[in-house]
């Protein structure tokens, strides 16, 4: 934009403006679905490659994603793997509720101020109990 | 871009046609996530257990064969729209810019084309 470096006024940034739930779930919207494209879906490549490759590399793919038994590298990244994981699930759950939430918008609801905040703050409650109702379903003795 | 006339200036700097089919496809592919990424979360939850012939036993059956091979199509379209709007809203330079168009428009593809590889070698035998 070679002509926007003029002296003419600029819309103003984050700092700006008083922080409220619609806000905050726009731009979780961008960053988890940023968040799920480099980091969930690179995972994805490297699990699916890694079950193409083999038992060998499959267990590689393991050790440094969980268990931490391949090495004393991989008993470090297989604690960030955790962390990861998790928190892709967290993301996906977050960016498909206030994606929901974007189709809503997208008919014209929901844009009164009271039911845009209650939505807004419903997406984050729905995406921490659905990754904590997952988690406990995989990891808990079934 | 012009500097002449009004309509010169603004010449190719938008979306020229193009916004709506990128506004319409998002939609569209965030319905298909929508049902292929549950698809895979419960699957995989469902496992009986996460041991090499257990996962990879699941993902050789016709059906989450088809299910990732849809999701490195859909997901990844999705994905390469979303990451286009960011770069728009936040890359300005030229540079910055070419670099920006050849990223989203080369490494979807290279990561989608490794993936549906590796699902068919996986579903089709080998390994």
């Amino acid at each position: 934009m070679a002509q926007a470096s003029s002296n003419r006024p600029i819309s103003p940034h984050l700092q700006i403006w008083r922080w409220g739930p619609a806000m905050l779930v726009s731009i979780l919207h961008r960053v988890t679905g940023n968040g799920l494209t480099f980091a969930g879906l690179g995972l994805l490549l490297w699990w699916v490659g890694a079950i193409a490759g083999g038992e060998q590399s499959y267990q590689t793919f393991i050790a440094y994603v969980w268990t931490g038994t391949a090495s004393p590298l991989s008993g470090l990244t297989s604690i960030l793997g955790k962390v990861v994981l998790i928190g892709l699930t967290w993301a996906f759950f977050q960016h498909l509720a206030t994606g929901v939430r974007h189709l809503v918008l997208d008919v014209g609801a929901g844009y009164e101020l009271h039911t845009n905040a209650r939505w807004s703050v419903l997406t984050m409650v729905f995406s921490v109990l659905a990754t904590a109702l997952f988690w406990a379903f995989v990891l808990l003795p079934r | 871009m012009g500097n002449g006339t009004s309509i010169g200036r603004v010449r190719g700097l938008g979306s020229s046609h193009h916004g709506a089919h990128h506004w319409l496809a998002t939609r569209l592919t965030a319905v298909g996530n929508l049902v292929l990424i549950p698809y895979l979360l419960v699957s995989l939850a469902l496992l009986p257990g996460y041991d090499y012939q257990a996962v990879h036993s699941w993902l050789a059956q016709p059906v989450p064969a088809t299910a990732l091979v849809l999701i490195f199509i859909n997901t990844f379209y999705h994905a390469r729209l979303g990451v286009q709007v960011m770069l728009e809203d936040y890359v300005h330079e030229d540079a910055g810019k070419i670099a920006a168009w050849l990223f989203v428009n080369i490494v979807p593809f290279a990561g989608a084309a490794f993936g549906i590889v590796s699902v068919i070698r996986i579903a089709l035998g080998g390994a």
